[in-house]
């Protein structure tokens, strides 16, 4: 009976919701696939931080590193880092959250260890099977892996985050790991979307489509109600692939899954590929000129309207019900 | 230098998906199949490139039924020069079609592999990290912009949060995301071209791979209708739905 091997991403000391998530995730497979123990992994400047506080989370041992090859994220140097702790730990099952991280270099690290993996799941059996969503989400799929050495990456908005229990497991330093030259360097970063919440994190998501025609609009409309209402702005694919908003806003099966309390969809037609990143959100609300327009078969609550009009009248709304309650 | 780029056969993104009556899989009867879109972006860089005078050739590979051939076509009609077909009529799942792409990279003295980030039907976006790491080579997923220099590249990522640009040596893997570039559409004439070009079909066994798939559907179903909720007349209503029915505000 091996043990899991949980990637906890870490933010200079701290565990964002992601890692909680993995650790979730982690706690339902021990119980699922027979496991022993599970191993937190946390790499970077604040690592040792980040295990103290991931230790709080009931894992066995964490495993950190502020090596300064883990200070900018790099697949080779993860998954290297994350293949010696898995080989001393005697780990058989590996877990991640599928966000950029963890899809770029677990499945590098699964192939180091030669293991299967299933992407982005939605859900663990007791019987230890597994639920993906294929096809844009027009199927969900159960599944089932074979083989000694099994990885999962986890879909954020299907799992709840950890709470804390007991600190009783170890905390251990890794020690020196080769890291090849192919490891490459990160030469630069740039940040988009200024002090929102990051959009995959947050309660509440305000999304423009191709009917806000301009980056202008986005800005002048629908910024002031994201920030009345502290939302993460998003996009559809229309909207970003017409320039108006930036990339890593878009919201779809090909870009950020998100399921917030509220996500709120101006001026968007509602096409699957976006219906496939928003549909599982608490509560959905469209703004759209035309009454026909597919999002309002899965929106909670529709206003067809002329979105010039109504955003700004709703963004003063809200403010006043904000300042009133 | 050369240019690998797996092309995947995929259902087109328009259809609408449905499962067959055991749960086994989807009804491919009357199926559109089409090159997985992010493939084309693969194609259209690689092009690209060599367009430049930065590459020689453009060959895109494919592992599947004869009938994966088509997509692989359709590459050489956007304008790759040939085609490798590793032929296998059984499930394919990411690590086989790695251990495919990484084998027949083996055989052709390549600079460099180009491919999609993710296919659109099994979602996994597993395989061009796969075959970086079988290969011992660097990779770099999710491009959004690719630069090419001496003995390396740079590339521009999209990551959560923003864009993260690295720099690798070559040979490496490069995964495209969306915004990499608008794939060029197949010309009538690229079309006839297309059917002369060379194609190679290698039979999977012929390249030492024993497929191993160890990832198993059990049961496909739909997902759970979500019902669409009602219309409200004005803001005022809305808030107050939002504030009193759903509690979100």
């Amino acid at each position: 009976m091996g043990n899991i091997l949980v990637y906890l991403d870490q933010n200079e000391g701290v565990l964002p919701k992601s890692a909680k998530i993995a650790i979730t995730a982690a706690g339902e497979l021990k119980g699922a696939w027979s496991k022993d123990k599970l191993i937190g992994v946390c790499l970077g400047k604040g690592a040792s931080a980040a295990a103290d506080e991931a230790l709080t989370f009931g894992l066995d041992e964490v495993h950190f590193s502020e090596d300064a090859a883990y200070e900018k994220y790099r697949a080779v140097a993860y998954a290297c880092a994350c293949q010696s702790v898995y080989a001393s730990a005697s780990c058989d099952a590996a877990v991640a959250t599928a966000n950029t991280t963890g899809k770029d270099f677990f499945p590098r690290l699964a192939a180091k260890v030669d293991a299967v993996q299933a992407s982005d799941i939605i859900g663990i059996n007791s019987d230890g099977s597994l639920v993906r969503p294929m096809y844009a989400g027009d199927v969900i799929a159960e599944i089932e892996l074979s083989g000694d050495h099994k990885f999962v990456t986890l879909r954020a908005t299907a799992f709840d985050a950890a709470q804390p229990s007991s600190a009783s497991g170890a905390k251990k330093e890794l020690g020196s790991v080769d890291i090849p030259a192919i490891a490459g360097e990160v030469v630069g970063y740039e940040l988009s979307g200024g002090d929102r919440p990051e959009l995959t994190d947050a309660e509440v998501v305000v999304s423009g489509g191709r009917a806000m025609q301009s980056e202008e609009n986005f800005e002048k409309v629908l910024f002031p109600l994201a920030d009345a209402l502290g939302a993460a702005v998003g996009a559809s694919r229309a909207a970003v692939d017409s320039g108006y908003a930036p990339n890593d806003w878009q919201v779809g099966q090909t870009g950020k899954v998100v399921a917030p309390n509220l996500y709120i969809a101006v001026g968007i037609s509602g096409a699957i590929q976006h219906l496939a990143g928003m549909k599982d959100s608490k509560v959905i609300v469209a703004i759209n000129k035309d009454p026909d327009a597919p999002i309002y078969e899965i929106a909670d609550y529709g206003l067809v309207a002329d979105l010039y009009e109504v955003v700004p009248e709703l963004t003063e709304a809200i403010k006043a019900a904000k300042s009133a309650g | 230098m050369k240019i690998l780029v797996p092309v995947k056969r995929v259902p087109d993104y328009e259809a609408k998906i449905k499962i067959n009556s055991d749960g086994s899989g989807i009804v491919t009867d009357g199926i559109k199949w089409i090159a997985n879109p992010f493939d084309e972006i693969a194609v259209e860089e690689a092009l690209k490139i060599r367009e430049k005078g930065d590459a020689s050739e453009v060959v895109v590979v494919g592992i599947g039924p004869a009938d994966a051939a088509t997509q692989l076509r359709y590459g050489m009609a956007m304008g790759a020069d040939s085609g490798v077909l590793v032929t296998y009529d059984g499930e394919v799942d990411s690590d086989l079609a790695a251990r495919a792409i990484a084998a027949v990279y083996e055989k052709g003295e390549y600079g460099m592999i180009i491919m999609g980030k993710q296919s659109i039907d099994s979602d996994a976006n597993q395989t061009g990290q796969l075959v970086a790491e079988h290969l011992g080579l660097p990779q770099a997923c999710f491009a959004s912009k690719v630069e090419l220099g001496e003995g390396s590249v740079k590339v521009t990522r999209e990551v959560d949060g923003g864009l993260e640009t690295v720099e690798v040596s070559t040979p490496c893997v490069i995964t495209t995301d969306l915004r990499l570039n608008e794939p060029r559409y197949a010309s009538l004439p690229g079309i006839m071209k297309a059917k002369k070009k060379p194609m190679d079909e290698i039979p999977l066994g012929d390249l030492g791979i024993e497929p191993n798939v160890r990832i198993s559907i059990r049961k496909m179903s739909p997902p759970p209708e979500r019902a669409a909720g009602r219309k409200v007349a004005d803001v005022a209503e809305l808030v107050s739905a939002l504030q009193n029915e759903a509690k979100v505000l």
